[in-house]
């Protein structure tokens, strides 16, 4: 059932990213290019998707349990920390320099695109080295990634 | 603004915010694409299942698009028009910043932007605006210094 559901869920996730033209690259830099000849889409995007979550998270989180899980698994911080900054804030430099961003990236492995086939790989080493990296630097404990955003 | 495609756009949104509604209300995970490829990444519990479907459908669905007509032409774009071993380079450098960048900030465009900022978290919020921002700046120092 769970895989039934995540199926589900990632087919019409996959299909709005498609039909919202964000797997094109240059609608994204179009979008981060303000003082360019600015393209607003990818505002309508996240526009669209806030309409709906804002209200049926709201919704959703009123129930004591998923419909077939046992917990929500939301992020456990609620704090401002340098790691949450330092990170956004690299991540909207590679964002820039190559107008991908994972859930578009990704969707996209299927069209055995040479150039977009090379930036999954060095965004899967790069989500390696930074797990790593926060393994080896605080060897407390773990991040927990499973619940993360 | 000739490239401003809000009815598509909207409607696309829509649908992604659909599947976030979906994937919390039957499992209670949040559709954070950087999220769900860390968690593949790193766990080796029986976590794994529901992750790999999610990225497979994910492919899936975009590959519909293509399938029933939808122009995906637009996937390898080289958006500064740089020459090819450039367009290489940054694909790298923007991969490994993009990589690192979403684990150690725990969430991306999906995850902050329309998860984060639906269940109204501060930290989304921020994160958001972070990312948004240093995006916007590093265009413009790419258009404007470097002039591409």
């Amino acid at each position: 059932m769970q895989i039934l559901f995540s199926f589900i869920a990632s087919v019409l996730f996959g299909l709005g990213l498609a039909i919202s033209g964000m797997l094109n690259p240059a609608k994204v830099i179009g979008f981060l290019d303000i003082t360019g000849k600015w393209d607003p889409s990818l505002a309508f995007v996240m526009g669209g998707a806030l309409v709906v979550t804002v209200f049926s998270f709201r919704w959703v989180l009123r129930r004591p349990t998923p419909i077939i899980s046992d917990i929500f698994h939301l992020p456990i911080k609620n704090n401002l920390d340098g790691q949450l900054i330092t990170g956004a804030a690299i991540f909207g430099v590679g964002w820039a320099v190559s107008g991908l961003c994972p859930g578009p990236a990704l969707a996209s492995v299927g069209f055995l695109d040479e150039k977009l086939l090379i930036f999954v790989l060095a965004l899967i080493i790069g989500s390696l080295l930074a797990n790593v990296h926060f393994l080896i630097g605080n060897n407390s404990t773990p991040r927990r990634l499973g619940g993360k955003s | 603004m000739e490239n401003f495609t809000p009815l598509s756009a909207s409607f696309g949104g829509i649908l992604i915010g659909l599947a976030s509604t979906i994937l919390l209300l039957t499992q209670g995970r949040l559709a954070g694409i950087s999220g769900i490829l860390g968690g593949l990444l790193l766990q080796n519990t029986s976590d794994r299942n529901w992750r790999i479907v999610f990225l497979l459908g994910l492919v899936i669905g975009a590959s519909l698009y293509s399938f029933f007509g939808g122009d995906v032409s637009g996937v390898n774009i080289n958006p500064y028009h740089l020459s090819y071993k450039i367009h290489i380079a940054a694909l790298i450098v923007g991969g490994l910043l993009v990589g690192y960048g979403t684990q150690i900030g725990s969430g991306c465009t999906s995850g902050h932007g329309i998860c984060g900022l639906g269940r109204l978290s501060t930290r989304s919020l921020v994160a958001t605006i972070i990312f948004m921002s240093t995006a916007g700046l590093t265009v413009f120092i790419i258009r404007n210094i470097f002039g591409v």
